[in-house]
């Protein structure tokens, strides 16, 4: 038999009464703020729907850019995308294998070691460093030295910002691995690269997985790093060498110009990025939901 | 802990004594097993921490053999010993001498890999691996043999079989190891370790994290495990160490406290600390 007496009761409901006040308020500013943030957010992507939408069209994605006042429809952005995604690609297949691999030195030997801790810090600066000084580092290290903007140095200088994004999101997921996992796979006498490769590697498979594509969806937008390395061209490039299209600095050239047919193109650009980029992060998102049990 | 400070602990000196009556013990046992495991004068340290004080004794081959004590006694440490686990962590340090038939597992010339083959383990967690539950047995049996494909799956099924899992996962055998219940992968776990046909088995809580029918099970797989192989198992749980093991070690805070018959230790325990831990009349 258990008997509250009234007073405590009373406290009891009063508490009880503030607390669920308290609940409202707070749940109501967190609504409130979630729906500031997704309001920006939709308008961005209306707009970007809205004005790169009637720029869509066959010739959008299979002729290259146009002469400025030429008439709405005539000439596409086939040189740009093509240079942008030969250009990620071959920074994907620079940067992804190097930030994996030192992503495993970090997590898995000695990763409170001075190397480890000075790499890792080194790491975090550039993964904030702003995106236009990796461009002119490239720059200063490739462009002048070889007399000319090229493809190549666009994909080195895209590589370099591939490189932390992919080290950091490796070295968690791996540090999420439980050591009880690699303590089972020692125990029956595996070699550590074995354990790494197949039970390590292969369990954080998933997460490793979504940096690549996170690191992908980031370049595939970023400008600045390309805008010293790259350049851009009007024309069809079929090699990396010189200076090579890329959607980016077209929309951004096209953006800026005064000339309608130009800027119908940029939108049309900027809502194709959009697409990827969301996609991407689609793509990771039930990557990383699917296979993590 | 200073060297000197080390060698006046009493407990140091009750070590003799352990000794004398568990040889005692081993000389009236009728079905004296021979020694598997000999454990000489173990000390174990955390950095400067000594975490295992002065350890000695004999594990019979071919029985079951319980370590029981409070949390923090240094029962997993011991049981870590003896295959060398602690060397994945720099600052863990083991000195003293572990013969295996013989063989010092702690000598430096002494292959991990080899001592791990012989030595298997079982932990507290199950732990499958991410992939295929044929794949968990097979990723041990290729570390040390060449099998063909035919081979393997008679190899693969032999170890289910032995597990007592075989009946419950023959049709699924492609299917992630994640997939099973929690006692289901502990006995995959299990299946895994014999796979190699180490000599001794090594079983830390296995049960720890199961429900009372699979805990159950185990047991039983305990008990059938006697005829091949030398069993370790540390628990938390009294009543597991008198229905399984055949012989009981009671620890506290480092030091082997009592070893011999589980009977007897149950019954009528050599030493006071003993009877007050199994009693429950320990603090």
């Amino acid at each position: 038999m258990m008997k509250i007496d009234r007073a405590a009761q009373e406290s009891r409901m009063a508490h009880f009464a503030r607390r669920k006040r308290f609940n409202q308020i707070a749940l109501t500013l967190a609504l409130g703020a979630m729906l500031f943030g997704m309001f920006w957010l939709a308008w961005i992507l209306w707009e970007t729907l809205r004005l790169g939408f009637e720029a869509l069209s066959i010739s959008f994605l299979t002729e290259t850019t146009p002469p400025p006042n030429e008439p709405p429809g005539a000439g596409g952005l086939a040189n740009a995308i093509w240079g942008s995604l030969v250009m990620v690609a071959l920074a994907t297949c620079i940067g992804a294998p190097v930030g994996v691999l030192s992503g495993i030195y970090l997590a898995e030997y000695n990763p409170r070691g001075t190397l480890a801790v000075t790499v890792r810090f080194v790491n975090d600066l550039l993964l904030s460093a702003p995106s236009i000084i990796v461009g002119l580092f490239v720059y200063a290290v490739m462009v002048v030295r070889m007399r000319e903007f090229s493809g190549w140095a666009g994909a080195v200088a895209l590589a370099l910002i591939v490189i932390p994004v992919v080290i950091r999101t490796t070295e968690n997921m791996l540090a999420l691995i439980p050591a009880g996992l690699r303590e089972a796979a020692y125990a029956l006498g595996a070699p550590k690269w074995k354990i790494i490769l197949q039970i390590t590697l292969a369990a954080a498979r998933a997460g490793v997985i979504t940096g690549v594509l996170l690191a992908v969806a980031r370049i595939s937008g970023e400008t600045a790093p390309l805008l010293f390395t790259a350049l851009n061209n009007q024309f069809w490039s079929s090699g990396l060498s010189g200076p090579t299209a890329n959607l980016p600095v077209t929309i951004l050239q096209f953006a800026m110009s005064p000339y309608e047919n130009w800027q119908h193109l940029a939108w049309g650009g900027v809502f194709l990025i959009t697409l990827i980029v969301l996609g991407l992060n689609v793509l990771a998102r039930t990557l990383s939901r699917g296979t993590t049990s | 802990m200073s060297m000197s400070q080390r060698n006046i602990l009493p407990v140091d000196m009750a070590e003799p004594d352990t000794v004398r009556e568990q040889d005692a013990v081993r000389d009236e046992a009728a079905d004296a097993s021979p020694v598997k495991l000999s454990v000489q004068n173990l000390n174990f340290y955390y950095g400067k921490y000594r975490a295992l004080k002065n350890i000695s004794l004999d594990i019979p081959a071919n029985r079951v053999t319980a370590f029981i004590g409070p949390s923090g006694c240094g029962k997993s440490t011991l049981l870590r010993t003896f295959n060398r686990m602690f060397e994945l962590y720099p600052e863990q340090r083991a000195e003293g001498r572990i013969l295996l038939d013989g063989e010092d597992l702690l000598a430096s010339g002494q292959d991990v890999a080899l001592i791990r083959a012989r030595v298997g383990m079982v932990f507290q967690k199950p732990t499958p691996f991410p992939m295929s539950i044929f794949d968990n047995i097979a990723f041990g049996v290729k570390l040390f043999e060449t099998l063909s494909r035919i081979d393997m799956e008679e190899r693969v099924e032999w170890a289910l079989k032995k597990a007592a899992l075989w009946d419950e996962v023959k049709d699924k055998l492609q299917q992630s190891g994640a997939s099973l219940s929690g006692g289901q992968q502990q006995r995959l776990c299990i299946a895994r370790g014999i796979a190699i046909r180490p000599e001794i088995l090594l079983l830390d809580e296995p049960c720890s994290a199961l429900d009372p029918i699979s805990t159950a099970r185990i047991e039983e797989l305990i008990a059938e495990f006697k005829a091949d192989y030398t069993v370790i198992i540390v628990t938390h749980n009294m009543q597991q160490a008198a229905r399984v093991s055949d012989y009981t070690a009671y620890m506290y805070l480092g030091d082997l406290i009592e070893f011999g018959e589980t009977e007897q230790m149950f019954f009528k325990p050599g030493r006071q600390e003993t009877e007050d831990y199994i009693t429950g009349r320990f603090g």
